[in-house]
């Protein structure tokens, strides 16, 4: 079985028959965090055209993201980053067998409708893209696609999942080539948690009740999460992974898969390296293995990426009320 | 094939998907069915020959398909599954055990497959993760009525070979078939409350292995 916490009074699904009479739910917060669940140990890949969508399902993607521009390309171009135009999405929902991602702006609940009604397996809501709510997010308790949402410490996790994220990945800091923001923001999560969880084997219910507050969450989702010691739903690292070595640091963290943004499609080796960095995801906790992938790949060749410190653009400060 | 000796180990092909709701499904499998053995992550070629049973979970067959390929393990286990091994595909599991495999949008595939179930089975049966649903449904043969099924972007078996047995139905639609001792699902019962299919799977193992 796999956690339900944090689901809001709404989430009964929609009742429906198919031509046969069976009687049937969708939507479901089982449906769409088991989606989420059946995404994990795999690379979620990036794209913007059909070609890097083949290239990623070849290589071993287990869902494609598609996006106009590239984490790394968004930070070059400045201006408004929009979600990606629907006839490439559907071009390549039409050509791939693997789940079809997309993107689309904070709090911009029209783009997500977009994204639902065309038929994408899983939105991201996601500040790569500019944000178009300033205070709040989208309410996705209201939709029947399940939902993807960065985060960079606990607090930020649980909001989302109360507002029917059913998946969370860390938001490092996209499109840099630098994995040092995701690697913190999976530390911090994972040390909120832990001191939380010494609050409840402690039975100490002020405490939580009093973090639980100072969050902005409800204490029963905190509860669960402090039981289960660790996030309700599925938490992928996302936000400057470039080689099989990155990967394999953040499934040793213990996240349960990781995207790759520009990390792949910026590199000048793609088809190779998305290969190499599928089979050190899975072989993560094999250091024989993550050597062999390793290889596969060129260091002359990864993306440049950028010094995370004096960045102008801050994606992750993006959206986290 | 040496067959390995006691105590009972069920290996969960651990390469990709929902690998950990297996592990824990067949630890509970065990308590149940009052049978002693452990679970095994099966990611190597050595892992097929220490294992009693094998379970193919949820996931995207052409990541697990493309991996077994890659870590050179399709004979050792389409050899293992020959000699009778016990086991049990879930969604993904089901395609990647079927003879023969289409997908509802994008038609023929040629993705890697063991080929040993002899049913026809189409991929995206009910369409994308909008479509995916819950159901109930009678599994007769286990006693059961009102099965509440997770089907996540689910197959559908579509015809059967004679020597299948099926075991649930919904509407028109085969979605649980037994041929000897390969079990295959098109839900997950890795996400339901009930750890039956694990139990058939952990029965069968351990009546071999005695």
């Amino acid at each position: 079985m796999i956690s339900l916490a944090g689901q809001a009074n709404m989430q009964k699904g929609r009742r429906g028959s198919d031509r046969g009479g069976n009687q049937k739910i969708f939507g479901t917060a089982l449906l769409k965090r088991g989606f989420a669940h059946m995404q994990k140990h795999g690379v979620i890949m990036d794209v913007t055209d059909l070609k890097q969508a083949h290239i990623a399902e070849d290589a071993g993607a287990v869902a494609v993201m598609v996006l106009d521009k590239l984490p790394y390309d968004v930070r070059q171009a400045g201006g408004v980053a929009r979600t990606a135009g629907l006839n490439i999405i559907d071009e390549i929902l039409e050509a791939v067998t693997i789940p079809v991602m997309a993107k689309c702006r904070i709090g911009h609940t029209v783009e997500a409708s977009v994204l639902q009604e065309i038929g994408v397996d899983m939105i991201d809501e996601s500040e790569v893209l500019t944000p178009a709510d300033e205070d709040r997010h989208i309410w996705k308790w209201d939709f029947t696609t399940p939902f993807v949402d960065g985060a960079r410490d606990l607090g930020e996790a649980l909001r989302r999942i109360e507002e029917g994220a059913s998946m969370i990945r860390t938001k490092g800091e996209p499109g840099t080539g630098n994995v040092a923001e995701a690697v913190k923001h999976i530390r911090v999560i994972d040390n909120d948690v832990a001191r939380i969880r010494v609050f409840y084997e402690r039975e100490d219910f002020q405490e939580m009740e009093r973090l639980a507050h100072g969050l902005n969450v409800s204490l029963e989702l905190l509860q669960e999460t402090a039981k289960l010691g660790r996030l309700p739903v599925v938490n992928f690292a996302a936000g400057g992974i470039t080689t099989p070595a990155d990967a394999a640091l953040m499934l040793n963290l213990g996240c349960d898969g990781i995207f790759v943004g520009s990390g792949i499609f910026k590199s000048d080796d793609p088809l190779e390296r998305a290969r190499s960095i599928v089979l050190s995801t899975t072989f993560h906790d094999r250091p024989e293995v993550v050597v062999e992938a390793q290889k596969m790949i060129d260091e002359g060749k990864s993306m440049l990426g950028l010094d995370t410190s004096n960045l102008v653009l801050r994606m992750q400060d993006r959206g986290k009320v | 094939m040496t067959h390995p000796v006691s105590p009972l180990i069920i290996g969960v092909l651990g390469f990709q998907g929902d690998i950990e709701e297996h592990l824990l499904s067949t630890e509970s499998a065990f308590k149940k069915a009052s049978i002693k053995g452990h679970t095994l992550r099966v990611r190597e070629r050595a892992d097929l020959s220490k294992i009693h049973a094998l379970i193919i979970p949820g996931g995207e067959s052409t990541v697990i398909g493309g991996m077994l390929l890659g870590r050179s393990m399709v004979k050792e286990l389409s050899d293992r599954l020959m000699d009778g091994l016990p086991t049990m595909g879930t969604c993904a599991g089901l395609i990647f055990l079927a003879k023969r495999v289409y997908d509802r949008v994008v038609g023929d595939m040629n993705q890697p497959s063991l080929g040993v179930l002899d049913v026809l089975v189409e991929r995206n049966a009910f369409g994308r993760q909008r479509q995916s649903f819950q159901a109930e449904f009678d599994i007769p043969r286990y006693g059961l009525s009102g099965f509440n099924g997770t089907f996540i972007r689910s197959p559908v078996i579509k015809e059967v070979g004679p020597h299948v047995d099926v075991l649930a139905k919904l509407g028109d639609d085969v979605i649980a078939v037994q041929q000897g001792n390969i079990l295959a699902t098109a839900f997950h019962p890795e996400l339901s409350m009930s750890s039956i299919f694990h139990e058939e799977l952990i029965k069968m193992a351990s009546s071999l292995n005695q």
